[in-house]
This record gives C-alpha cells, sequence and structure tokens, in this order.
C-alpha cells in the first residue's frame, strides 16, 4: 500500500499526475468501511488530503458558500450561517450517520463517493452547486447535476482533485428535505429528495431512486406547468420519468417509487395550489 | 511510517503500517484496549474516540491521518467523573461502553448543543444492545446536571 | 448497590478477550462452505500463499468423534465428507498476521459437488431434500388438554389465523471471540460465552480428553442474549485445535460481518391458531400449529420448540388445547437460543390472534383478556395449576392505567380523523414467561454452588454462571452479602475458571438470579453452619470465624456447597408434555403507542409502558436495565430486524444493513414491578432476563393494527411490508 502525503495543493495534483488512479482520502467514511476485509485495495495508492489545511475551511461572500474539500458534514452543522441562509444543508448533514460520522464525512468526498444513495449531494444539487476541479494544469468547474454520467461514473479525471464546492447564496422561497431510512438515525437513504424553488424555478432532486442522484425535471416541468395532482398517484407518471428504483437489500423499487410520490404530493401540498 | 501525535495529553511518535487504522494502533500497538471493536463499518461507534476534541470512529481513521492531531481515548478520563453513569446504569456488558463514555463525555463539555440536538440524536452513533438506552440517557443527563450551577 | 464490575466497564479497563495481549501468538481463521448443501470434493490451496507459513486444520485432526457435543451429535466440527449449509467450517488456517489470515482464506477454495438444498422450512420437502429421518423434522412435540375437536365442533365462532415472525440475529456488541494454548499438557480456552461447562463436555467429547486435561475461563463476555450459549462450543474447538497443532497460542476473534454470517439467530417461526369462542368470547378450545425453522443441524432446536408450544396458548384459561410443534430441517446456518427462546414467537402469535377475536366478536381487547386471564386455580395448557398469588388481571390493570389506555384511545380516535398522513394507535399484550429449564430440566443438571472462607477472612462465590451484562456479579454479590450478614466488600466471586467453579449450569433460561442465586444462599448457610456460627450471626464473627478456621487449617478452606434440590411442586411429564412446566412464571402486560407515517409506512414507537410481576425485585437499576434492554431488543424484532436470505445465508450481514434500534428510533421504556415472592427463589426472586422479550412485538403490532385498521400477521413490520398489508 502507497500513502502519498502532499502538503499543497499543488503538490497533491502533481502526485495525482504521476500516481495514476491514486484514490485521493479525505474522511474516510467510505473507504474505509470493512477496510480489513477489503484486501484488494490495500495494493493501491492513496492520496491522504488531510494535511491540506488549505481545503479545510468553508467561507462566504456576498453571493457563495465555498465549501473546501476538507469541509465536513458537522463544520456545516454548526454554522449558524448556514442554518440560516441554506438549511437544507444543514438539515441534511444532521442525517448523514451520526456524529462521529459527521465530524469526518467531507461534502466532498460524499460527491465523488458517487453513491446514489448520497445524503450531501442531493441538497448541493437542490441549490445549484458547482464543483471545482483542480489538476496540474487548470481549473474547471462542473455544475454538480451534470457531475453525473452514470453509476459510480462521473466528470471527474483521475488527475483532477475536487477542491471546493460553491454553492450559490439565493432566496428561495420554499425548500424541503426529506430522507427516508431503514430507521430514524444513523441510517442509509432508502428515498429521499430536496426541494427548491426560487421565483418560480424549481429543482427537485431525488437519490436512492436511480443510479446517481439525480434532478427530475419531468417532475420540475410538472410543477412550473401547475399541472393538476389530486393525489400522490397522480405523481407516479413523471416521477417514472425521471428515475429507475430497484430492489436491492435495502428496500424494493415499488417501494421507494411510492414514497417518492407521497413524499413529493404531500410535501408541496401546501405549496402547489394544483395539488389537492 | 512514522507518525507524530498526541495522544492523551502526550506527544508520541509511532511506527505504523499504511494499511492500520487507528483502532489498530491503539489496541494492538498501544495497548490500549479500552477503544473496542464492534463492526469496522463506522456503524456502531465502540471504537469513538477524540479527534482534535470531536468524537470519530477510530475504525474509519487511517492511522496515518492521525499525524499532528491529538487523540484522547476513554482511558484518559477519569474514573471519579463516571460516578452518574454507573449509577444509572449506562453499562451493562460494557462492550459498546467506551466508546458511548466518549460520545457522552463530550456531549457534556459542549452542553451548547442542547440548543440544537436532543441527546437522543446526539447519543444515536452509539449502537448498544443490552440497556435499551434509558440507563445512558438518564445517566448523561444526570451527568450534565452535575456542572449545573 | 451499583453493578460490581461497572467502573471497569466505563473506564475500559475490563478484558474481553481481543484484549488479552499474548505473545507470540497467532491468529485463526476460518474455510467455509461455499454452498449450501453438498459432498466435499477436494479442499484447494492456491499457489499464492506460502503454506508452510500457516498451521492447517481440517477433520483429520480431531483426535475424537467429529462432532459438537449436544442434544444430537449431528453437527460436525469440521465437515468432512459433506456440507448442509453456507458458510459451515470446513478447514482452519492460523498465522502470525492476522492480515495474512485474511489473505490466505481468500486462497483456499472448497469444491463442492452441489446438491439441491431445502431453504424454507414451511414448504414440505422433496424426496432429494430429505436429509434428516424420512421427513426432516427434527424434533415433533404436542401439547393435548381436553377435547379439541368436539369443542371445536360445538364453538359459535371459530378464528383462524396465520403467524410469521423472521429470524433474528443478536449483535451483542462484543463478537465471537476465543483464545486457545495448551499448558502442561491442559488444553486452555478463554473466550467469550455463556456456558463454560458446554465447552468443557464439547472438548471431552470432540477431544477424547479426560476434564482434567480440559480448563475453560470465561473471558469478559460482551452480551450473549443466548448467542454465546451453544455456539462457542464449536468456535472453541476450532481455537484449540489450532492451537494444539500449532504449540502455540491462537486467537480466533470474528469479524462483525462474519459473526453475523455464521453464527446462529432466533427460529423463524410460522404459528397457526383456529380458536374456538363464545359470544361474550370466553376461550373454548386453541387449535394451534408451531413450526420452526431449526436450520441445518439439530442443536438446540428440540428445547426452543418445547419452550415455544409451552408458551403458544397464552397465559389464558383454556379446557381444551392442542399445540401441535414442529422444528424443520433447512440449509440455514442452524438457528439458535436467543432470549425467549421459541416463546416471543409463540406469543407474538397469540396475542395477535387475541386481537383478531376481539375484532371478530366485536369485543374491546381489553375485555377479552379480562375474561381469559388464568385465575387462581386455574391452568395452562399442560395442565399446570396455577396458584401463586399473582393477580394477571390487576398486573393489566395497572399496565393500562400507567399507559393512560383509554384517555390515549379517546385522544387517538380525535387526533386521526385530523390527520391524513399520521395514524396513532395503542396496543397492548399480556403474557408470561417460566423460568428455569423445562420440566425435569434442573433435575438434569444437577447444579452445584460453593462458597468458601479465604485466608483473609473474606467468602468467595464459585459458581459456572457468567457476567454478560446481565448483572451476575452484582446479584450475586448482595444475595451472599445479605445472607451472610456481611459488608458487599467482603464477597468476592470467583472467575469463571472450569479448573475452580462447579458446574452450577449455564446461563441461559432466565435461571441465574432465581435458581443459582438460591443455590448460593443454600451455600452461604452451609459455610455458616461448617463454621459454627448461629443464623444471626454478623459479618464480624463471620470474618473471625474464617481467620480462625484459616489458622486452625492451614491446607483447608471452609466450603459452604449446596446442589438444586427441585421443588416439591413440580411434576412434570416428559413424555404426555403434562405437568408443571416450571417451577414460576412471571407475567406482564406491555403497551405500545404508535403512530405510523402514511407517507413512508414506517412506525414510530411513542410510548412503551412495561408492567410485570417478577417475583421479587433483587436490585432495581439492573432489574429496570434488563426490561429496558429486552423491550427495545424486541422492538428491533417487530420492527426493524430483518434477515434477509440468499441461498441459504444471511444477504445483509452488516450493522449498516441489518438494522438495530438507535437511541432516536425508541422512547423511554416505562417500567414498573409488581412483587409476589417466590419461596424457591433466590430472595423471592423469579427470572426477569427474558420475559421482557415476549410481549413486545404483539403489543407493538396490536397498536399499529389499531392505528391503520388493518391487521398484522407477520414481522418485522418494516414500511415496506406495511405498506403491502395496507394495500392488500
Amino acid at each position: 500500500m502507497t500513502v502519498l502525503l502532499p502538503r499543497t495543493v499543488a503538490e497533491a495534483c502533481d502526485l495525482l499526475c504521476e500516481h495514476a488512479g491514486a484514490i485521493p482520502v479525505a474522511g474516510g467514511t467510505d473507504l474505509w468501511v470493512e477496510w480489513p476485509l477489503r484486501v484488494d485495495e490495500h495494493d493501491r495508492a492513496y492520496l491522504d488530503l488531510s494535511g491540506l489545511d488549505e481545503l479545510r475551511a468553508h467561507r462566504w461572500t456576498d453571493d457563495e458558500l465555498l465549501l473546501g474539500a476538507l469541509t465536513t458534514y458537522w463544520d456545516v452543522i454548526v454554522d449558524p450561517r448556514a442554518k440560516a441562509e441554506l438549511p437544507l444543508l444543514v438539515d441534511a448533514a444532521r442525517e448523514v450517520g451520526a456524529v462521529q460520522i459527521q465530524a469526518r464525512g467531507t461534502w466532498a468526498g460524499n460527491i465523488v463517493n458517487a453513491s446514489p444513495a448520497a445524503d450531501g449531494v442531493p441538497v448541493l444539487m437542490a441549490y445549484d452547486a458547482v464543483v471545482v476541479l483542480q489538476s496540474r494544469d487548470s481549473i474547471d468547474e462542473v455544475p454538480l447535476s451534470d457531475f453525473y454520467l452514470g453509476y459510480k461514473v462521473m466528470r471527474r479525471r483521475p488527475d483532477q482533485l475536487v477542491t471546493a464546492i460553491r454553492v450559490p447564496l439565493r432566496g428561495y422561497d420554499y425548500q424541503l428535505f426529506e430522507k427516508v431510512g431503514s430507521r430514524a438515525a444513523q441510517t442509509i437513504t432508502k428515498v429521499g429528495i430536496a426541494v427548491t424553488r426560487r421565483a418560480g424555478e424549481w429543482r427537485v432532486v431525488a437519490n436512492s431512486v436511480a443510479p446517481t442522484v439525480c434532478r427530475c425535471r419531468t417532475v420540475e416541468a410538472f410543477l412550473t406547468a401547475g399541472q393538476r395532482a389530486r393525489g400522490p398517484d397522480d405523481l407516479i407518471g413523471p416521477i417514472r420519468e425521471d428515475v429507475s428504483p430497484i430492489d436491492d437489500i435495502r428496500s424494493s423499487a415499488r417501494y421507494r417509487e411510492q414514497v417518492l410520490a407521497r413524499l413529493l404530493y404531500y410535501g408541496l401540498k401546501d405549496e402547489c395550489p394544483s395539488f389537492n | 511510517m512514522e507518525i507524530t501525535f498526541t495522544l492523551n495529553g502526550e506527544p508520541r511518535i509511532v511506527e505504523v503500517d499504511p494499511a492500520d487504522r487507528l483502532l489498530d494502533t491503539l489496541r494492538y500497538g498501544l495497548g490500549l484496549t479500552g477503544t473496542k471493536e464492534g463492526c469496522g463499518e463506522g456503524e456502531c461507534g465502540a471504537c469513538t474516540v477524540f479527534l482534535d476534541g470531536l468524537p470519530v470512529n477510530s475504525c474509519l481513521v487511517p492511522s496515518y491521518q492521525a499525524r499532528g492531531r491529538a487523540v484522547e481515548t476513554v482511558e484518559a478520563i477519569p474514573p471519579g467523573e463516571l460516578d452518574a453513569l454507573h449509577a444509572s446504569g449506562a453499562t451493562q456488558c460494557g462492550a459498546c461502553t467506551p466508546g458511548v463514555v466518549v460520545t457522552a463525555l463530550w456531549v457534556r463539555r459542549n452542553p451548547g448543543l442542547l440548543a440544537t440536538h436532543s441527546l437522543r440524536e446526539l447519543m444515536a452513533g452509539n449502537l448498544c444492545r443490552c440497556t435499551g438506552y434509558d440507563g445512558i440517557i438518564d445517566g448523561l443527563e444526570a451527568w450534565i446536571r452535575e456542572d449545573a450551577p | 448497590m451499583k453493578r460490581v464490575e461497572g467502573l471497569s466497564k466505563l473506564t475500559g479497563r475490563e478484558l474481553y478477550v481481543d484484549d488479552l495481549a499474548v505473545d507470540d501468538v497467532l491468529w485463526g481463521g476460518t474455510v467455509r462452505s461455499p454452498a449450501a448443501r453438498g459432498r466435499i470434493r477436494e479442499v484447494r490451496f492456491g499457489s499464492g500463499v506460502d503454506w508452510s507459513e500457516f498451521v492447517v486444520v481440517d477433520h483429520r485432526d480431531i483426535p475424537g468423534s467429529n462432532a459438537v457435543f449436544l442434544i444430537e451429535d449431528d453437527q460436525p466440527v469440521l465437515a468432512s465428507d459433506r456440507v448442509r449449509h453456507l458458510h459451515e467450517p470446513v478447514a482452519l488456517l492460523a498465522h502470525p498476521s492476522r492480515h495474512a489470515v485474511r489473505r490466505a482464506l481468500r486462497e483456499v477454495e472448497v469444491v463442492i459437488d452441489q446438491e439441491p438444498p431445502h431453504l424454507d422450512y414451511r414448504l414440505e420437502a422433496a424426496p432429494d431434500r430429505i436429509q434428516y429421518g424420512n421427513d426432516n423434522i427434527l424434533k415433533h412435540l404436542r401439547i393435548e388438554k381436553g377435547h379439541v375437536e368436539r369443542a371445536l365442533a360445538e364453538s359459535p365462532v371459530v378464528v383462524e389465523g396465520v403467524y410469521e415472525t423472521g429470524a433474528q440475529e443478536h449483535v451483542y456488541l462484543e463478537p465471537q471471540g476465543m483464545l486457545a494454548w495448551e499448558e502442561d499438557g491442559v488444553i486452555t480456552v478463554t473466550g467469550s460465552m455463556q456456558c463454560p461447562y458446554y465447552v468443557v463436555d464439547a472438548f471431552r467429547f470432540a477431544l477424547e480428553r479426560e476434564k482434567d486435561r480440559i480448563r475453560i475461563i470465561q473471558a469478559a463476555t460482551g452480551g450473549g442474549f443466548g448467542g454465546k450459549e451453544e455456539y462457542p462450543s464449536g468456535m472453541a474447538l476450532h481455537a484449540a485445535l489450532l492451537a494444539l497443532k500449532a504449540s502455540r497460542p491462537v486467537k480466533l476473534i470474528y469479524d462483525r460481518s462474519e459473526d453475523m454470517a455464521v453464527t446462529t439467530k432466533r427460529h423463524p417461526s410460522r404459528v397457526t391458531h383456529r380458536t374456538g369462542v363464545d359470544r361474550d368470547g370466553r376461550l373454548l378450545v386453541q387449535d394451534i400449529e408451531v413450526l420452526l425453522d431449526g436450520g441445518a443441524y439439530v442443536t438446540l432446536s428440540p428445547v426452543v420448540l418445547s419452550r415455544a408450544i409451552i408458551h403458544a396458548g397464552g397465559p389464558y384459561q383454556c379446557d381444551n388445547v392442542r399445540i401441535d410443534g414442529r422444528a424443520m430441517l433447512t440449509n440455514s446456518p442452524p438457528f439458535g437460543a436467543f432470549r425467549g427462546f421459541g416463546a416471543p414467537q409463540t406469543q407474538f402469535a397469540v396475542e395477535r390472534h387475541m386481537d383478531r377475536i376481539a375484532g371478530r366478536l366485536g369485543i374491546d381487547p381489553v375485555e377479552l383478556r379480562r375474561t381469559n386471564l388464568i385465575d387462581a386455580g386455574g391452568s395452562t395448557a399442560t395442565g399446570q395449576v396455577i396458584d401463586d398469588g399473582v393477580d394477571r388481571v390487576a398486573v393489566m390493570e395497572r399496565a393500562l392505567e400507567l399507559a393512560d389506555y383509554s384517555g390515549r384511545r379517546a385522544r387517538h380516535a380525535e387526533f386521526n380523523s385530523g390527520s391524513h398522513t399520521r395514524k396513532r394507535g395503542i396496543g397492548l399484550a399480556t403474557f408470561f414467561h417460566g423460568a428455569g429449564f423445562t420440566g425435569a430440566g434442573e433435575v438434569y443438571l444437577d447444579s452445584v454452588v460453593h462458597v468458601a472462607g479465604l485466608p483473609d477472612g473474606k467468602v468467595e462465590v464459585r459458581t459456572s454462571n457468567v457476567e454478560m451484562g446481565q448483572g451476575t456479579l452484582t446479584i450475586f454479590t448482595e444475595l451472599a452479602a445479605a445472607r451472610l450478614g456481611c459488608p458487599p466488600e467482603e464477597v468476592v466471586i470467583a472467575p469463571v475458571d472450569t479448573a475452580r467453579v462447579p458446574d452450577s449450569g449455564p446461563t441461559v433460561a432466565s435461571r441465574t438470579a432465581m435458581i443459582v442465586g438460591h443455590l448460593v444462599e443454600e451455600a452461604c448457610d452451609d459455610l455458616r453452619t461448617r463454621l459454627g456460627l448461629a443464623a444471626g450471626a454478623d459479618g464480624d464473627s463471620l470474618k473471625e470465624a474464617i481467620t480462625g478456621w484459616h489458622e486452625a487449617n492451614p491446607a483447608d478452606e471452609p466450603l459452604g456447597q449446596a446442589r438444586h434440590v427441585q421443588p416439591p411442586h413440580i411434576d412434570w411429564d416428559e413424555e404426555t408434555y403434562r405437568g408443571d412446566a416450571y417451577g414460576a412464571f412471571g407475567w406482564a402486560t406491555y403497551v405500545a403507542d404508535v403512530e405510523v407515517d402514511l407517507r413512508t409506512f414506517a412506525t414510530e414507537v411513542r410510548d412503551f409502558v412495561a408492567v410485570q410481576e417478577v417475583g421479587k425485585v433483587l436490585n432495581e437499576t439492573l432489574a429496570r436495565g434488563q426490561i429496558q434492554g429486552g423491550v427495545v431488543q424486541a422492538l428491533g424484532w417487530a420492527l426493524l430486524e430483518e434477515c434477509k436470505w440468499r441461498d441459504g445465508a444471511m444477504e445483509n450481514a452488516q450493522l449498516t444493513n441489518y438494522m438495530i434500534p438507535t437511541t432516536a428510533d425508541v422512547p423511554p421504556i416505562r417500567v414498573e414491578f409488581m412483587e409476589v415472592p417466590y419461596p424457591h427463589g433466590a430472595a423471592g426472586a423469579k427470572g426477569i432476563g427474558e420475559l421482557p422479550f415476549d410481549g413486545v412485538a404483539p403489543a407493538v403490532a396490536n397498536a399499529v393494527a389499531e392505528a391503520v385498521g388493518c391487521d398484522p400477521d407477520s414481522i418485522p413490520l418494516t414500511p415496506e411490508r406495511l405498506m403491502e398489508l395496507i394495500e392488500r
């Protein structure tokens, strides 16, 4: 096992170039699960980010929140400004594992782990977050909603490091986050949603119902058009255009679809005059 | 590889394998067996230690990430402070207990957390199969009250 | 008194087996079957490993009989020619590096000529899947009382129901572990276990050794719940076989995922009820069939089945009862002992069925129970006359009062009419649990306890009953101190080491405080008699007498002894399953208040009240802890915990995917005790460890039924299952 210990971001990018396929490690809360048993993964090279203090802090400007690659869930949970301006981030962060995970897990790590059940990603996507990717030669930005190409496939080259996430600050007139897991705390999402509305423009993001966390553009159009829904069942059609839930050891496709419809219908009922 | 970190207030230099978890280094390298392994998945919290003052699952921390940081384990907690948990029945089999005590101590040191969080949310990362949690929650409430003016 | 070893646990100083530092130790690992059933053609050791570095053990290294000694000897220590379940142990490896063991295990291939497995205990096995007798029935038991067919024919109303419960993993927080070494010709094992003398018996049988060359020492045990009753015997043998071959100490510690995949679980069950009642709800006849999934070997299934059927009728008076029970072989890892031992499964069924009967008759579930709870002088299904001075209706009334049952029902009706997405309900279960071994079981155990006076004047209690969290050390200390009139500091509990303690039986069946505790009291009396002390002698004179003895007899120690004597009121016929199944039952009523979220179909338990009559509470904090812990573990079984099976093995063998309750999943559990001392139990106590498990799932399911107007017939009542039920 090889561990690379860069001291600067520039050095980290150099190392990523030199060691093709080295895996960046931040909080380790995904990579190190059942680590002793994952013997194949012991033979690889890892790039430890934990010494890169320049990536640790999150910063507020007038028009955005910049999450560093090492910003943890807990950093956001205890920031009162986050609760005031981007409350869904706090709501989601509090649903990630428990404090032991929140203290270590990073927003950036959650993005690049690329789990369809990622808890941090839906709210970031609903806030139109942008992923900042740095390599030796360039800095690129990719909107999070365009970041995923398929299951665990994303717009990140092996030589690129996610160094930050930019979350624009906008006034939302409606926002909603719901996570449904198998129990009340410390649970992997079976189905979840993050919804925002700003000036009549909707973002509806779902997780655990498709190969990636995804925008539900048909549902968004349904809402924008003010189409009528007399109950959750009327949302099933648009949902099926957007997502493709499966049966697995945590839940069933049917449950996920039904609950997604119910979360949306009952969650938005008071906001949408066409829902009755 | 060699790492330098602060362990229970003392500077330490330790030789670790890059594949060693902080949990392994503590238990097998340094003989601090108070920190337990319950699952190795970051789910049960039995291996909870403080890393720079926050509770973390030491089974998910690569030992090399402890370099330059402060680690505090259950061994650092004075037994004399634990009466409230003892009296309330916070421990039964004891396997989850060191992790419970570390998280509970963190809550006790940071009572401001209770403005936004319930005790049950803060303790949700420590699974216990014996007590049904009442002994833990009752003990922690009493422990926090000890500090009240 | 506070828990004796409490501070040691709170400070992390208590030493569990994996905490023991041993020089020159090897790490063990287990090669397992990749198939649910078949013949072993070959075990291939891959070329990528230097096998000369490893100690390798297979069935040929077993000096005695290749079987784990228990009720029958059908379960091999290591499979030799065939396997009957996935993950069945086939060979063992040991190496100084645990990491090397993990890598090497992947390089061993067990080649199996597969045979068709039988995986569903509810289905009749095809002829080519019969593997036990001529019908795969591991055990068949029957209870008969009165005239069932005639009573069914004459009943004005007959209500039927089929109820199913799933497997449950123990999830003791400390995974199973053993450390073995040979010392002066004595094979010694220390580890996490409930029954050291079971391990001794297993060693005598498989290692063909005399008892004096076997030493079993219980290490601090991080939870058991039955999961460390029979399973450790085979695992201790594995560690011992490696240590004997290696001539070095060997540690065998399971990872959580291995532990979850391979060790025992609660028996899945299907229980069928056909019940005749009159229009007022009086039970006229109960016709009950109990089916358990036993898994691949007999292990403890016969006795689990026994307890299951004895409790299947519930705590009710009924003159005509037939309970037919079968434990079936399947090609799953064997199911085993788990808190409640069959009784939770059958009492889930009968208590759900009582609510179904109430619904059919339009009678309040409370009234139905009030009508049928056994009165003084009434009898259970086995004909055991109940005359213990306990008022079972009063237990129920107290629980209802504490829960504000009628007030909540009324408020729920109002709440539910105002909410589309949230529905509340309250439900109850009245139930019982027999403490100690069934029938003559305690006679066969022939338990012995010693209490010795030590040279420093302290007394040492010697039993084979272990502390695994439930409070043995504290209870025995308190009992001995109270009996001897000395301060608790003067009492020492001997480490459970078979070289030092007599066999006082296994730490199971809620028997430790009640039965062994009583023996501790009697051994204390005997010690005092031997020391020539009067009954009222105080602690100072005791200490003086002990030190005086040692001065006079330096080579000897004063030793009080007690041997179990069956209380005269127990009259049991093993052949007919008639008579007094247990010396005493604990009685309880639990009330659950739930809210179902109809958006997610998740059930939140809002309040839980547990009232029980347990003879005498010995230590309030410990007793409450037993109830609260049992309730929460059973809430997991009722709502969250589901073993997902694939080809005969647990697919979700990780704590990430097998959900036990967290702090956030459960409310405070409100506990109250009622006390009618049991004359044959320690200080009047009856067993309480298992009782709390029995009534939780039905109380919750009955509450859910009331909340959403459905009729749940199986658990766990996961959101997915509840959704299907509501849509049905």
